[in-house]
């Protein structure tokens, strides 16, 4: 196990020598980050709007909800329904996005930070292959 | 887990009902025992590799995502998910199942925003990451004392439904078996977590959501059988064994008065937004090697909770078209007995023996949870972060862990004592409402917002959990009805049973406007390197080997 730095609880002796704000600043740095944000938050305020639309729908139109679709399941059930395929779904499509676009981008990062630290850290936006 | 109508005084149903004990005690306990001394055996075999602060408290960091996968179901899924939601659709009906939904939901907040980056950029607890580029000691007291604060009310919340349970599974009504019962679980708790750390609560908990789940599945596959494979004859079942078509509908509960519509709105955010500020579920991210395996292991729990709240539907409405709402109300153990007497209706005594092994092991899984947490967030962030400054070695505050966990287990035996037969649901909702409020704003904003200060962080976190806390005082689940926890007093001003609708969009304003005001700036480099390792992972805490 690491030792604990004194002074700062959160330190890692492996990021010491990296510049910090400089990979921030980088290409690389910023393309991970807007690929990550680009994705991630239009799904959560997407998903969010859905659930409080159903909690809204369910108290506010029971009667909508009423609706007989199959035998005795209502509209409202098979809403609620729809609301465990969306959260497997978009589990499912976050899974694929992450290790796809978002895995290689941040590995190729850490890989040359990791390499790089303890060294000069300004080197660190060549591209890797 | 689930706020969910309370644990009605257990004793009175008792000595009403000719049925006082369902299913046979002597089953029901060696069951029990059985799992008790199995696990026990896996802790102390985990124990032997317990020597340093992160086998303590992140079980070496040495957990797959699988295996954390099921422990983190194993944390969330507390006796309360699983007697209190299948009791609330048996009686409820659809709007029982509104809590699964919210319940369920909420874990897209974890996979989407903050198990990874959390695992990228923390150590051992939730102010390891809220502390990062702030202050360190305001920040610090601050996640901690909310920290604190949530656990105790989950632990209280499990310890009183340990008490009830044990009415309805082993026969004991009488007050002070009942407080017996939680004397022992929380020992056996405390043992569990002295000697097992984070490595031996957490097979504890791996073994218990295996049988949960695999106990729920069985019951749900039974049910669905007898009605021919078809839901819609178990829902027809149920509307005509309780003679009430509306509960198929959603509003039932809810739907009253506008009061009550709005109160559900409430309860829905707070489900929604609170499950991912619960410090038990976060410190769970950090027992794996990396962010990779805390991603795959949101995707286990997420399939494992769904799975589980999908089986719920089936039994809740099973137990209603089975047993009926009148027959449950009637039984020990009111609403939450609602899944024990499924079991015996369904599999006899043996079925019902050990569906009651699988209740207790979730309260002592979940407890030993919640009780690592708290000593964790205690010992590292206040004893050697903020007294000791950070210099306290390792060994120092292992023991300070270890002897918060002997408090916390005496203290909330004393508090599942006192709250015996009290409102279960005040307490679990208590825990989600200030969970929601007090912690999830400042997670979100130090991730992911640049110009958020301390100033901002310890008035959300503060703000949140003092208004949260307040307005359950003055609500009607405080005083002001029958079934509130002082009945004969009336001070509740706050006409809602839930505070979120108020204090979670409080406590973000809060964040943002202190961050705005703030003074003295942050040091914008932390904020960069707080980005860059939240993202790539560079610098995070690598697994320990042994």
């Amino acid at each position: 196990m690491a030792s604990t730095p004194p002074v700062d609880p959160n330190g890692s002796t492996a990021t010491q020598g990296i510049d910090f704000p400089a990979v921030q600043r980088s290409h690389e740095f910023q393309r991970l980050r807007s690929t990550h944000r680009s994705f991630v938050f239009p799904l959560a305020v997407a998903f969010l709007v859905w659930y409080l639309l159903y909690v809204v729908l369910a108290i506010y139109a029971p009667d909508f909800m009423s609706t007989r679709v199959v035998g005795n399941v209502n509209l409202g059930l098979i809403l609620g329904l729809l609301q465990f395929v969306t959260t497997f779904g978009i589990t499912a499509a976050y899974v694929s996005f992450a290790n796809r676009k978002l895995d290689p981008q941040a590995t190729a990062l850490r890989e040359d930070l990791e390499s790089t630290s303890g060294h000069r850290a300004d080197d660190h936006q060549e591209a890797r292959p | 887990m689930i706020a969910v109508p309370a644990v009605s005084t257990p004793a009175v149903h008792l000595a009403e009902t000719a049925t006082s004990t369902v299913g046979n005690p002597a089953i029901n306990i060696s069951i029990f025992l059985a799992f008790v001394l199995v696990t026990l055996v896996v802790v102390i075999r985990a124990s032997k590799s317990t020597a340093t602060a992160a086998d303590y408290y992140a079980g070496g960091r040495s957990f797959s995502g699988t295996q954390n996968g099921l422990a983190i179901a194993g944390d969330y899924l507390s006796a309360a998910s699983f007697l209190g939601i299948v009791g609330a659709i048996a009686l409820q009906g659809y709007d029982g199942f509104l809590y699964s939904i919210g319940f369920f939901v909420a874990w897209l907040v974890a996979l989407l925003l903050i198990a990874e980056p959390l695992r990228n950029t923390g150590k051992f607890t939730m102010a390891d990451v809220l502390s990062f580029r702030l202050r360190q000691r305001p920040v610090r007291v601050a996640a901690s004392i909310s920290t604190l604060a949530v656990t105790f009310f989950y632990l209280l919340a499990q310890m009183a439904g340990a008490g009830a349970l044990v009415s309805l599974l082993l026969g004991i009504g009488s007050r002070a078996g009942q407080s017996l019962v939680i004397v022992i679980v929380g020992v056996i708790m405390i043992v569990y977590v002295l000697v097992g750390g984070m490595k031996g609560t957490t097979w504890v908990q791996i073994i218990k959501a295996c049988l949960l789940v695999s106990g729920v599945a069985v019951m749900t596959v039974w049910i669905l059988a007898l009605f021919g494979f078809n839901f819609s004859a178990v829902l027809g079942a149920a509307v005509e064994t309780n003679n009430n078509p509306a509960m198929l509908e959603p509003g039932l509960k809810y739907g009253v008065s506008e009061i009550s519509k709005l109160d559900f709105i409430s309860l829905g955010l707070a489900l929604v937004l609170g499950a991912a500020g619960l410090p038990h579920v976060l410190m769970r991210f950090y027992t794996v090697p990396t962010a990779k395996e805390a991603r795959k292991s949101v995707v286990w729990a997420i399939t494992l909770i769904g799975l589980f709240y999908l089986f719920t539907l089936v039994l809740g409405f099973g137990a209603a078209a089975l047993i009926g709402a009148d027959r449950i109300k009637g039984a020990p153990g009111g609403v939450n007995s609602a899944a024990p007497l499924l079991a015996y209706e369904l599999g006899g005594s043996i079925l019902m023996g050990l569906i009651a092994a699988v209740a207790f092991a979730t309260i002592l899984a979940v407890v030993a949870g919640l009780a690592i947490t708290a000593s964790a967030s205690f010992a590292h962030d206040i004893y050697t972060s903020v007294i000791k400054k950070g210099t306290s070695d390792p060994r120092q505050e292992l023991r300070v862990a270890k002897t918060t966990v002997v408090v916390i287990g005496l203290i909330s035996i004393a508090g599942g004592i006192g709250a015996q037969g009290q409102n279960v649901a005040f307490l679990v909702a208590l825990a989600f409402a200030v969970a929601a409020s007090a912690n999830l704003p400042t997670i979100l904003y130090s991730l992911y917002w640049k110009r958020f200060t301390t100033r901002g962080a310890v008035l959300s976190m503060y703000g949140g959990l003092i208004i949260s806390v307040v307005l359950i005082i003055f609500s009607p689940v405080m005083s002001g009805s029958e079934t509130s926890m002082i009945p004969t007093a009336d001070f509740a001003i706050y006409p809602l049973s839930n505070p979120g609708i108020i204090s979670i969009p409080a406590s973000f304003l809060l964040g943002f406007l202190g961050s705005l005001s703030e003074r003295r700036p942050e040091d914008p480099r932390k904020q960069s390197e707080m980005e860059v390792r939240s993202l790539t992972g560079v610098g995070a805490e690598k697994a320990v080997s042994h």
